[in-house]
């Protein structure tokens, strides 16, 4: 389903499309902490418009890979590169600072496992909402106000809760924020940290189709981690199976769950318990 | 003349050196906080020991001093620091605005306009205009240096969606020269205009804190606002009950407990002198119609 969502995508696949630049790519990502590795020798890349799943066991670095690639935690080796939109591909570890967290809050966006990381959980949903376009320069409130509206409309929440504090929000409101929040600025790539985890499986269920309808409404590229396979299955259109903290299969989703060629790839897929 | 035992104003000479250094530094860069070395001062923090330090380090012999607290020359505060400086450094002390060359306030910016030559030096409790929204020290800095200020209109805009307007009524941040965000300290919005371009130099010192920051004569000073939000200033109904303005910014103060109350300025120097240039306010006009 999902891969036929995205037909520009399968035309690449099956090399009847030029190829574009990647949007990311990452090459012989490492970090150690404190000389015990977190992920060692990781490359993949990620294009426009593009899912990617990580999936694997708790520890096996997904995590890690992650904020490695969205500029939170500098490898101890290699490089990842970012196809910016004015100067093309750029190094994010050797770009000015200044340079990096524009990009962070206006081309990027990071969706927390725990939307309280995410969230400004002292302010308002609108204020929630309108952090970035304020800290892009908009200065108008009822421009701001407007836009605010519109996200949670797009996320399917109560317009008429706009001024309430998140806390008064369940875990599943409160994550349609945390996703309001970072699209509202129109990124091209958005980090998703398990961005199901915690939730009990309706709300799940809703949220994952409010995340697959905005991914292909808007032509985000998005890079999710998670150790659900049926997230992994729904939402991906392209899969890492990482253990030990590197990546021993990669491939289409529905080929690395269908047919799994490596012997950790066939347990991990062996072990979802259907009901 | 000062008491003997004490050096001239009360810091010593190595002090007062480190502490021009770190205002000729806030000079230099409108806005900027200076960390400095604040010293142990006889009055508690939140007393006004970072002002204390600031009129020290720049007060001379033939320098006049004016102290006032909440807009008032007879408050405790304003007294006692008043009594510190005379005693300590035998300077001259004055209650009229314009007489002084220095002027040490808390909360407050006199009504009547500053001029050239005159210092107004600012008590600062909190000197980081970011600390509620961002707690961490490194960040704000980092903030501060790349003008990464959106955040703060988070704060403005949680007003005007709880309150319909922007309910900050002190404290009221600014642009420095368009570049530093800084807090005034806790001078009500009313006063903000008038850091616009003063004439004076305006420095300000938090001792807890160990901050000195400035604004050079002359620098523009810019609130925060909307576009369709604009800054505005606290307006009253109701003029001063003793001198009759209806321009100064005016203290309500319950008269009885059956809810009788008036509106005094809270300038005492510009209130006492407008009444004896025989202006009357609705107290003094008919004292028996006031009040009860």
């Amino acid at each position: 389903m999902a891969v036929l969502q995205c037909n520009a995508l399968q035309l690449r696949y099956t090399g009847m499309m030029p190829e574009a630049p990647p949007l990311l790519s990452a090459r012989g990502v490492t970090k150690y902490y404190e000389g015990i590795p977190g992920c060692r020798n990781v490359s993949f890349e990620v294009w426009p418009g593009e899912v990617l799943g990580i999936v694997g066991e708790s520890g096996s670095g997904k995590t890690t890979v992650l904020n490695c690639i969205s500029a939170r935690l500098e490898p101890t080796s290699g490089t990842v590169e970012y196809a910016t939109r004015h100067d093309g591909p750029a190094d994010i570890y050797r770009m000015s600072e200044p340079a990096r967290r524009l990009l962070m809050r206006t081309d990027w966006g990071f969706v927390h496992q725990n939307p309280r990381e995410g969230l400004r959980m002292g302010v308002s949903a609108g204020a929630n909402i309108g952090e970035r376009l304020m800290a892009v320069g908009a200065r108008h409130y009822g421009n701001i106000r407007q836009a605010a509206t519109d996200w949670l409309d797009k996320v399917e929440m109560d317009t008429g809760r706009m001024d309430d504090l998140p806390f008064t929000f369940s875990g599943g409101m409160q994550q349609r924020l945390q996703i309001a929040r970072n699209l509202v600025t129109a990124p091209r790539i958005v980090f998703m940290d398990e961005p199901t985890g915690g939730l009990d499986v309706s709300v799940q269920a809703r949220l994952l189709d409010l995340l697959r309808g905005l991914v292909s409404d808007l032509g985000l590229a998005a890079v999710i981690v998670t150790h659900d396979l049926a997230v992994a299955r729904l939402l991906s259109h392209r899969l890492l199976v990482m253990r030990r903290g590197e990546v021993v299969e990669s491939g289409l989703t529905d080929q690395v769950l269908d047919d799994p060629q490596h012997p950790y790839s066939q347990l991990l897929v062996s072990s979802v318990i259907h009901p | 003349m000062a008491e003997d035992g004490y050096n001239f104003a009360y810091l010593d000479e190595q002090t007062k050196r480190m502490i021009r250094r770190a205002i000729l530094k806030a000079v230099a860069i409108p806005g900027y906080q200076v960390p400095f070395g604040s010293r142990e001062m006889p009055l508690p923090y939140g007393w006004g020991t970072g002002g204390i330090q600031v009129t020290a380090s720049i007060i001379g012999r033939d320098d006049t001093l004016k102290v006032i607290d909440q807009g008032a020359d007879d408050t405790v505060n304003a007294v006692s620091i008043r009594k510190f400086f005379a005693r300590t450094a035998g300077v001259g002390t004055t209650e009229r605005t314009e007489d002084a060359t220095i002027l040490q306030t808390r909360h407050r910016i006199p009504e009547t306009p500053l001029g050239p030559g005159q210092i107004l030096v600012y008590q600062v409790p909190i000197p980081e205009p970011l600390r509620w929204l961002e707690p961490r020290e490194a960040e704000t800095r980092k903030m501060h240096a790349l003008e990464e200020y959106g955040v703060m209109h988070v704060r403005l805009y949680e007003d005007i969606a709880r309150f319909g307007h922007i309910a900050t009524s002190y404290d009221y941040p600014v642009r420095v020269n368009g570049r530093y965000l800084m807090r005034p300290s806790p001078i009500p919005k009313f006063d903000n205009p008038k850091m616009d371009r003063s004439p004076a130099l305006q420095l300000f010192g938090a001792g807890r804190e160990k901050r000195i920051y400035a604004i050079p004569p002359h620098t523009g000073v810019r609130s925060l606002d909307f576009d369709d939000h604009p800054f505005e200033v606290q307006k009253w109904e109701d003029v001063c009950a003793l001198c009759g303005s209806g321009e100064s910014f005016l203290d309500e103060i319950v008269t009885d407990d059956r809810g009788g109350r008036m509106f005094v300025c809270s300038d005492t120097d510009y209130c006492g002198r407008r009444r004896e240039a025989g202006h009357t306010g609705p107290a003094t006009r008919d004292p028996e119609g006031s009040g009860a």
